[in-house]
């Protein structure tokens, strides 16, 4: 720290900037008062509030089965997909083509798929929202285990082949099991990813399903409540630890 | 013997095609089916009529986009471009020097500053947006905090105006600034820096010589990693804007959920994907002048 010079404003700023708004919301999360401006001292009763909440539990149920649906299909295509623009074809072109949708605007991706399951006549709910999270899920994994693909050594599947083993052996037995760190990042990004999506789920979602980002939009539209502090403050943890947990792996199989 | 080796070789061959068509099948279909025909079908809606009771009809027409021209929507347009160059212009401004200060940590601060930077981007974007609603209130800790200072006596207008939707935008996207910059700094080459200032430059005449040239094609990706998000966000401006400040993806938004006017709604957005198009093109040009420069010295 003492050898940043004047940098040390611009980076304590930065930290203050990303920080200060979140310590506000989980501190005024434990506000046991109706206001949500005024101290009316620390209780966790919103908390018990947000519990008994019908609406924002069967949120969190849909969100779930859909990044559940999501992360299986989107990790096999992504990774078979990976696998087969590292061995069968050194195209550029097909591989910026299968990432596109991770760089594609999500509200021009959600426009489309809106136009797309209307002109087909399918009703909207779930299902529709776990189609529209595989294709960007898909990418995202596509890309992770591509990166891993460029460390992977060939010689171990060569070798696999000489004695003996066919293709799906070698397939399950050698070429899974070292991209397995790959797959596993893979994985936990794209359900990260859909649970947080709203874009997506808002223009391709039923009205009788609301995910629970599009339950929170609902929410937060009416402004300030003691409510969502809570439900802010315990979503921030989930994330936090996520986050870290994802980290400790990383280094750990970074150091394997 | 040699027919059974040709043989064999036709049959590997076979085989070979059989997995290519396994592995690269499912996902290129997948990605043709969810993201090119929807996106073609959104192109050709923008030259359909719009429907009676929603959806489109025959004849094709351009009216759409005459009407996109209409002052007011120029307005819209000039006005999300304007929010989204000082959303970028801000995250540049801080991140820069934020990214550069980090890359003069000791290795292990490096790692935790780096995570301290994308937790809060991993956090439901919704909720990173309502704690700038809670912030900016008018009984809120940012008013209450300068009323007590004494600095002011009534409480000042922050939410709903467009600095509130710089502030939100800035605040969930400073993040992807900071990263690609980082990456930049961090894979300089050291030597150049003391060759320059072995050759006599001060500090700042080798940071504007050597390093802000060499960091600018990361520069440029956090740029319009911060740029694409912002131009085409609809939730930051409707929560902390409070429809005052429309925005294009709010007029998009709104044509296909609320007018139900699709190829309006299509021509619009057909706007914006081509106008950050063209960016990227710009972006992608610079770099490679960058690195031919590079590459010859």
């Amino acid at each position: 720290m003492r050898n940043l010079g004047w940098l040390r404003l611009p980076f304590l700023l930065t930290f203050v900037f990303l920080y200060v708004p979140l310590v506000v919301v989980v501190v005024m999360s434990f506000n046991g008062g109706k206001q949500p401006f005024s101290w009316g001292g620390f209780s966790t009763r919103w908390y018990g509030v947000l519990a008994a909440d019908a609406a924002v539990r069967q949120g969190l149920i849909n969100t779930l089965i859909v990044a559940v649906g999501a992360t299986i299909l989107a990790t096999i295509l992504g990774t078979l997909l990976a696998i087969g623009l590292a061995r069968f074809t050194r195209s550029a072109l097909l591989e910026a083509y299968s990432l596109t949708p991770a760089i594609i605007p999500d509200l021009a991706l959600a426009i489309g798929l809106l136009v797309l399951f209307s002109a087909v006549g399918m009703t909207l709910g779930l299902h529709s929202v776990l189609l529209a999270h595989v294709v960007f899920g898909m990418a995202f994994v596509a890309a992770v285990v591509t990166a891993r693909l460029g460390q992977n050594d060939p010689s171990l599947e060569e070798a696999s082949g000489d004695l003996g083993a066919n293709s799906v052996t070698t397939f399950f037995k050698i070429t899974v099991p070292t991209l397995l760190p790959a797959i596993v990042a893979g994985a936990l990004l794209v359900f990260t990813l859909s649970l947080d999506e709203f874009v997506i789920a808002f223009f391709t979602d039923g009205p009788a399903t609301p995910t629970l980002p599009i339950v929170i939009y609902s929410m937060v539209r009416f402004g300030v409540t003691p409510e969502i502090n809570a439900l802010a403050a315990l979503l921030l943890l989930v994330s936090f630890t996520v986050v870290i947990a994802a980290q400790r792996i990383t280094r750990l199989t970074d150091a394997v | 013997m040699a027919s059974a080796v040709a043989q064999g070789r036709g049959a590997s061959r076979r085989r070979a095609l059989g997995s290519r068509a396994v592995f690269l099948g499912p996902g290129l279909v997948y990605v043709t089916a969810f993201m090119t025909i929807p996106i073609l079908l959104v192109v050709s809606y923008a030259f359909l009529t719009r429907g009676r009771f929603g959806g489109v009809e025959f004849p094709v027409t351009l009216e759409n986009f005459v009407r996109a021209l209409d002052p007011i929507y120029l307005r819209v347009l000039w006005n999300s471009i304007f929010i989204a160059s000082a959303t970028t212009l801000l995250a540049l401004l801080i991140g820069y020097p934020t990214a550069y200060a980090i890359t003069r940590l000791p290795a292990r601060w490096r790692t935790v500053a780096l995570v301290l930077v994308v937790l809060p981007f991993w956090t439901n974007f919704l909720i990173r947006t309502y704690a700038w609603i809670v912030l900016l209130n008018s009984q809120g800790p940012v008013n209450k905090t300068l009323e007590n200072l004494g600095l002011i006596d009534a409480p000042l207008e922050l939410l709903y105006t467009r600095g509130a939707v710089i502030a939100g935008l800035l605040y969930a996207y400073l993040p992807l600034m900071i990263l690609p910059v980082y990456a930049s700094i961090e894979r300089l080459d050291r030597s150049l820096l003391e060759a320059a200032t072995n050759l006599g430059a001060s500090k700042f005449r080798s940071f504007i010589t050597v390093t802000l040239p060499l960091t600018l094609p990361g520069t440029m990706i956090g740029a319009i990693f911060v740029f694409v998000p912002s131009l085409g966000n609809f939730i930051v401006p409707e929560l902390l804007g409070g429809g005052k400040t429309v925005m294009i993806g709010n007029l998009i938004r709104d044509q296909f959920l609320k007018a139900r006017d699709w190829p309006f709604g299509a021509v619009l957005a057909l706007v914006m994907v081509l106008f950050l198009a063209g960016l990227f093109a710009v972006q992608a040009m610079v770099a490679r002048r960058i690195n031919g420069r590079g590459a010859r010295a």
